[in-house]
């Protein structure tokens, strides 16, 4: 039976500010998971610390609110012990690319096949909107006693170099692109990442809504506002590689890719950046190894007999360490 | 004992020499000291062999085999009277202060220590002090051997032969102690496996080293090793007792970063990663997933993840490791979280000691984290205990639904002893409230409570995808598992909670959370109080002090937490005189006697020079106290190089 929205509602306060754009973004995510074909008791939601965090208790199904910066390999452990998941991790801008840098680029590595969300606001509005990894450098929002003094991340570069499969942008205010964009994350066969940039209305007085609708600058014709983002599916790009393309090829379209990924400020790129399926994913790396791993996945393995005792071999697998007396001639 | 140069065979000629011990039947045990580096530094391994079990190391070195000059420069004292070293004469002429991998502070002892007897700054010095000494001299010309042996094998590379000469000196020990050279022979080949061209130079070279022993002056050694009859046995390591505890005890998924000296049971785990199942499911296969991660804080969130989902898992760590994976700590503690932490202590603080021996991490482990939360701590002894605490730890998680911590160290893990087999059907596993896939939470149709308050404080576990919908948080949470900061709720369920540390000291029993050797007589002259791997080395010791006529009983706390506070309470309240061992500074496990008892033990034996206590250092310093009535010594060990 498929899900309605409805149906991944709880009853818990959402204690978000007015005008966030996790509001955009929990729409997104959920519409995209009633059109999706999913198993509501195979889903889990895991989320890290910060505003972005507390979507798990406004969903209902299962969800795991971990520890800041530790989303990520929660997931994992998850998803490996019980393949069967589907697994969304959820966190903001500060939680996957500032604490948790490390999870992210060792997670590209592993290519695990699951969905990583990030909500990017430029800051940390829970402890009341210091400048996170992605806000520019000299950028001074609103609570800060002086402009940014670091450079930012490319979240999509770094997912790039990491070894993600799967990376796209989106933005919280076009729910239809956020909501295609997530349920192509959602099918990919790897490990795939959606940056969803937003406003936050608190604390981020810079990248605005109306900054990113482009109200401060006006088409001279139309005399409209232009908006920043524009979606890569409407300009023809492709980043897909694909098992038919060449080295030279490949080489070719990742230049493209990261020359589209540094594209920032009056355009901004929304979409399918980079998918590359003909990478194994961590499953496939293990079942090469452990030959039952998906047919009976650690979750799935019998640990005991009916009498309490464990079924295994001992003797077998300590083969090596038993010494009997020898006769010697 | 066996030593040199780290990366030259130290290892393989300790295993090679104990597996041949272990193949006549006999029992052993063996320790490896070495430094944290790869190749080069000076590493070394003493090795017991006996017709009875031996659970320790010793002071003296009966038989040093060396096959460089700095094992000889460092070990040739430790040799006692009427024992014996073998050597290349061509060492004769190096000098003390010419081998560079010696610190200047041991070449300045060795040295001065010659010049008051006279004698030269060599190794000659080194040889004619061990002779004033008494001690046999066994020359064995390495370098000759290792020439003929290419020659008989048409091996040009003489490098490629003189891999040989650690098993040289096996070959030469045994000649010296009369022991048959086809149980050295079968060794060999379990060692090299298929490796044929390996496994012929080692035996040819070790036949002409053993026959060129055996034709030496006083090749008649007073100690010989002798053949016995005994049932078969294992011989390993700390890690691989875990490891295989581990795997039969339903451990599934292993998260580890590397450290020293954790990682050889990951290591071992991930090579045994497909294994047999028997009974009914004849020709099945069970597997462990082993991930290594990018650190410890993932290791640790991964098995958390991991066991949510309904798995047994684990990771394997030492002290500085232990100290990134206590925030994750907290947040199983919180989401009552059955994983399991196997951490080896090793010498503290920082990086410490990493390669040596400590108990220091008692006291970290029973308190890491902010706040407050239940927690299991369970040290294991020796091996056996490894194994099958490996198995119980597991069920203890599940059965009482919070993070447990099997707490070993780096002496049991790098010792190397034979053990009675292990059997698969002593302890049972227990899963707890672990509920089925699909099946009904409470039986009553409502909606599945993750945290539902119960009398035992223990909720129905649901594993993520079960079908059961529930939450989780780091937040303080309601029964579901939404945040909720109601101060009522905050109360109950901290009550919840902490409640569950009462119900696992209730259940858990007695026999499992210490143990107990009484003196032969009715009131023993000392009670020994301690826990961890000093467990052998003070059964050894016992045995000595009683021949002297003193009797001791030794109570090993092995249940950290939940602490047995009425069983030791008791036990000590009836002690004439009450000892505490510890290898570690303050002695760690008297405080939390203290703490948990309100006794307080006065008299402590220490350690904390990085190497493992010896049943002589135990048996004189408890002679040193019991012969001294003021009550309120603290002796610090020292042996040990």
């Amino acid at each position: 039976m498929a899900l309605k929205l409805s149906d991944l509602r709880t009853d818990v306060h959402n204690d978000w500010c007015p005008g966030c754009g996790d509001f955009g973004i929990e729409a997104g995510v959920k519409m995209a998971l009633t059109e999706l074909p999913i198993d509501i008791n195979k889903l889990v939601l895991f989320s890290g610390i910060g505003c972005s965090g507390k979507i798990v208790h406004f969903t209902n199904a299962t969800g795991v609110h971990t520890l800041h910066g530790r989303v990520l390999p929660f997931a994992q452990g998850a998803k490996l012990a019980n393949p069967d998941l589907e697994v969304i991790a959820i966190g903001g801008d500060g939680d996957g690319l500032g604490i948790g840098v490390g999870h992210f680029v060792h997670a590209g590595r592993r290519n695990i096949d699951m969905t990583y969300i990030i909500h990017d606001n430029g800051v940390y509005g829970l402890t009341k909107g210091q400048a996170s990894p992605t806000l520019q450098y000299g950028m001074q929002t609103k609570s800060l006693p002086m402009p940014n003094i670091n450079t930012s991340i490319n979240p999509i570069l770094l997912a790039l170099a990491s070894g993600f499969t799967f990376i796209a942008r989106s933005y919280s205010y076009n729910t239809k692109h956020l909501k295609e964009t997530v349920k192509k994350a959602v099918a990919h066969k790897g490990f795939a990442l959606v940056q969803i940039m937003q406003p936050c209305p608190t604390y981020n007085d810079i990248n605005t809504k109306e900054w990113y609708g482009g109200e401060d600058r006006l088409d001279p014709v139309t005399k409209k506002p232009m908006p920043r983002p524009y979606e890569l599916e409407t300009t023809g790009y492709d980043g897909r590689i694909t098992p038919m393309m060449t080295e030279v090829d490949v080489e070719k379209k990742m230049s493209e890719i990261m020359e589209k990924s540094r594209e920032w400020g009056d355009k901004i790129p929304i979409g399918v950046f980079y998918q590359n399926e003909t990478i194994p994913t961590y499953e496939d790396r293990i079942k090469a190894r452990i030959p039952n791993y998906l047919t009976e996945p650690p979750s799935a393995q019998q640990l005991a007999r009916t009498n309490g005792t464990s079924p295994v071999n001992l003797a077998n697998l300590a083969k090596e360490l038993l010494f009997e007396k020898l006769v010697v001639a | 004992m066996t030593g040199g140069p780290q990366g030259s065979g130290v290892d393989s000629s300790a295993n090679i020499f104990a597996g041949a011990c272990a193949l006549a039947g006999l029992w052993t045990f063996g320790s490896r000291e070495y430094y944290s580096s790869i190749k080069g530094p000076h590493s070394y391994f003493e090795v017991r062999a006996n017709s009875e079990r031996i659970r320790s190391q010793v002071n003296n070195v009966n038989l040093l085999a060396t096959f460089d000059a700095e094992t000889l420069i460092r070990h040739a004292d430790e040799v006692c009277p009427g024992g014996g070293i073998i050597y290349d004469p061509s060492f004769n002429a190096i000098a003390i202060d010419k081998v560079d991998t010696i610190e200047q502070p041991v070449v300045v002892r060795v040295k001065d220590r010659l010049a008051k007897q006279g004698l030269p700054g060599t190794v000659a010095g080194i040889l004619e002090e061990a002779k004033k000494r008494n001690v046999n001299l066994y020359p064995i010309p390495y370098n000759d051997i290792v020439a003929k042996t290419a020659a008989q094998i048409g091996e040009h590379q003489l490098s490629k032969v003189s891999r040989i000469v650690n098993v040289l000196s096996v070959a030469a020990s045994f000649a010296i102690l009369g022991f048959d050279l086809n149980y050295l022979n079968q060794s060999i080949g379990r060692t090299f496996g298929s490796k044929k061209k390996v496994i012929d130079m080692n035996d040819i070279g070790a036949k002409m080293a053993y026959d060129i022993a055996k034709g030496l002056p006083k090749a008649s050694f007073s100690y010989q090793l002798k053949a016995i009859q005994n049932q078969p046995r294992l011989l390993l390591m700390g890690n691989e007792a875990v490891a295989l505890g581990k795997i039969v005890g339903g451990c599934r998924v292993q998260t580890y970063y590397p450290i020293t000296p954790a990682a050889d049971e990951s290591e071992f785990l991930e090579s045994h990663e497909n294994f047999d199942l028997d009974g009914g499911q004849i020709g099945k296969k069970g597997s462990i997933l082993v991930t290594q991660t990018e650190d410890e804080i993932a290791a640790f969130t991964m098995a958390t993840g991991a066991a949510l989902a309904g798995v047994r898992a684990a990771t394997s760590t030492s002290g500085p490791g232990f100290s990134l994976m206590v925030e994750g700590l907290g947040w199983a503690g919180m989401n009552e979280v059955p994983v399991v932490i196997t951490q080896y202590s090793r010498g503290g603080p920082s990086t410490g000691q990493p390669t040596r021996h400590e108990q220091g991490d008692l006291k970290f482990v029973l308190s890491a984290s902010h706040g407050e939360f239940p927690r299991i701590v369970l040290c294991s002894g020796d091996l056996e205990e490894c194994f099958y605490d490996a198995i119980r730890i597991f069920n203890y998680a599940e059965q009482f639904q919070m993070p447990s911590i099997h707490l070993i160290d780096k002496s049991m893990a790098n010792t190397s002893v034979t053990i009675p087999q292990f059997k698969t059907d002593l302890v049972k596993i227990n899963r707890g409230k672990l509920l089925e896939n699909n099946g009904s939470p409470n039986g009553n149709g409502e909606p599945y409570r993750r945290f539902a308050f119960s009398p035992d404080g223990i909720s129905p576990r649901a594993a993520l995808g079960s079908g059961h919908r529930f939450w989780n948080s780091g937040d303080e949470h309601d029964e579901v598992g939404h945040i909720e900061e109601d101060p009522f709720n905050r109360i109950r369920m901290m009550d919840k909670r902490m409640d569950k540390l009462e119900t696992a000291a209730k259940a858990i029993p007695e026999m499992e959370k210490w143990n107990f050797f009484p003196s032969n007589k009715k009131q023993a002259d000392a009670t020994l109080v301690s826990w961890g791997s000093t467990k052998g080395p003070i059964l050894d010791a016992m045995k000595l002090l009683e021949k002297d006529g003193i009797s001791v009983e030794f109570l090993q706390i092995r249940l950290a937490s939940p602490f047995p506070t009425e069983s030791v309470k008791e036990k000590l309240s009836k002690a004439k005189l009450p000892i505490d061992i510890e290898q570690n500074y303050s002695g760690q496990m008297s405080q939390v006697v203290a703490e948990k008892t309100m006794i307080d033990i006065k008299n402590k034996i220490v350690k904390y020079n990085g190497r493992p206590m010896t049943q002589d250092e135990i048996y004189e310093s408890v002679k040193k106290i019991i012969s001294n009535p003021t009550q309120n010594k603290r002796v610090v060990l020292t042996h040990g190089a």
